[in-house]
């Protein structure tokens, strides 16, 4: 089961581990996998190991995708 | 900004109603040149999850999209005998802990499920959310024996070849691993070389893909002259990646497009695909449904066999027999049949009763389709 939401890096440990927050959910995950994580950043956690980190202008960018398709469609 | 962006303000507009009808208007505009409908497969469990649970499936079916689900399950892939040969273990032997994810416990067989199971004195099942909890168990109990049974996809695979190899590093004699660790591009491409079910294109799984990258799946393309996309998880992810497959249906171009480019990258997590090369090898693995396919499992490499379960207890595999239930599990995750076509569906079988795997995981077709669909679609 993948979890969609990406969680924020809080703080990082010397084991390698971190805190990540879920909207006020804190969960410890290992950072192993990605070890140019850092605080602050958006991560995807699965089987308790972050896998991905997020990149929010990427986010962003869909975001102004959206916004131009809704104005060609108003345009039809 | 004056303030820090939550995560979910920046992804309130991935499920708002204005970006799905916006999405859904931009598809429709495609596919109509094309005067015909599209059968696209959603390779992963929880992309069939978001379809059912915020209702586009109904509405993509009037737009001319039908999505058929794939094999993106890891429990329901897992054939019976994985569970039996364990099974046979913990309840024959003392002082074994068999550690494993909460839905692999729920799995019928013909022994069972390790729900059912009475294990041997001193002997448990113990459900962990994640392969370093196995771990820490084999840690605090020098004198059982714990197995971790992972089932998973690319996407787990890292966190258990990590997992293994500091068991390795801390001379931790008593852990071992059952994996039934499979590899999506192998099962994709078999699906395409059976020929058995028709798909004009492909949604690729998210987070296989963080890991995996978008570079595994050009073979698709370049093969087979299908279209594809990575998606995320959220309704507007999978609309973004079905406008484009219907995009390249419509121009003639199949490729491999990422829509999920806020986390999948061209390679994917190199880290991670070099720590799965390290500890694992390819093998030809059997898949419920769809049978052996060449390279499509992983196991252990021999420098880590003192690991692997299936060597250290001489687990028996007995493969072959057919599930007595009659359940069809296997035809809905080859995408041939749907759900409700199995006789069993929500008449014998259903999630407090599954008679097969589908039914059991929050990842199978025929448990979402169950707490989704409407009732009168039940039999």
């Amino acid at each position: 089961m993948c979890l969609a939401v990406p969680g924020k890096i809080i703080s990082i440990e010397p084991n390698g581990t971190g805190k990540v927050d879920y909207m006020g959910t804190t969960v410890v995950a290992n950072l192993s996998l990605l070890p140019e994580a850092k605080v602050g950043d958006w991560v995807i956690v699965h089987a308790g190991f972050a896998i991905s980190r997020l990149d929010r202008q990427e986010a962003r960018r869909t975001l102004r995708l959206f916004k131009q398709l809704e104005k060609l469609n108003s345009s039809d | 900004m004056t303030r820090r962006e939550t995560s979910a303000e920046l992804f309130e507009r991935f499920r708002s109603n204005l970006t799905i009808r916006t999405l859904l208007k931009a598809i429709q505009r495609e596919i109509k040149p094309l005067n015909r409908s599209l059968r696209i497969m959603e390779v992963c469990g929880t992309h069939t999850m978001t379809l059912h649970r915020s209702g586009l499936k109904p509405l993509l079916r009037e737009t001319g999209v039908e999505m058929v689900s794939g094999p993106g399950c890891p429990v329901c892939i897992t054939p019976d005998f994985y569970h039996e040969a364990i099974i046979d273990l913990v309840t024959s032997r003392r002082n074994i802990v068999v550690a494993t994810f909460g839905d692999m416990t729920r799995v019928p067989t013909r022994k069972g499920s390790l729900q059912t199971t009475v294990p041997a004195a001193g002997s448990e099942i113990k459900i962990v959310y994640s392969p370093e909890e196995a771990q820490e168990l084999a840690r605090n109990r020098p004198d059982s024996e714990v197995i971790f049974f992972g089932a998973g996809f690319e996407t787990t695979i890292p966190a258990i070849a990590f997992t293994v190899r500091q068991a390795a590093s801390e001379g931790l004699k008593n852990f071992s691993l059952l994996g039934a660790l499979w590899l999506i591009p192998p099962a994709i491409e078999a699906i395409l070389q059976s020929g058995e079910v028709t798909i004009d294109g492909f949604i690729y799984p998210g987070h296989v893909s963080a890991i995996i990258g978008q570079q595994a799946y050009e073979f698709v393309a370049e093969k087979y002259g299908l279209p594809g996309a990575i998606a995320g998880f959220e309704p507007a992810d999978i609309l973004l990646g079905l406008l484009s497959v219907v995009r390249q249906i419509r121009q003639g171009q199949p490729t491999v497009a990422n829509e999920y480019r806020r986390v999948v990258t061209f390679n994917g997590n190199q880290k991670a695909r070099q720590l799965m090369a390290e500890m694992f090898e390819p093998f030809e693995a059997t898949w419920r449904g769809l049978g052996p396919i060449k390279n499509s499992g992983l196991r252990l490499k021999k420098e880590w066999q003192s690991f692997e379960a299936r060597e250290k207890f001489r687990l028996r595999f007995e493969a072959g027999r057919p599930h007595p239930a009659g359940c069809r599990c296997g035809e809905v995750l080859k995408g041939l049949i749907d759900p409700v076509e199995c006789p069993l569906f929500a008449r014998s079988c259903h999630p407090d009763h599954p008679l097969g795997p589908c039914m059991v995981s929050y990842e199978g077709a025929c448990l979402i389709e169950y707490k989704y669909s409407s009732g009168a679609k039940r039999k």
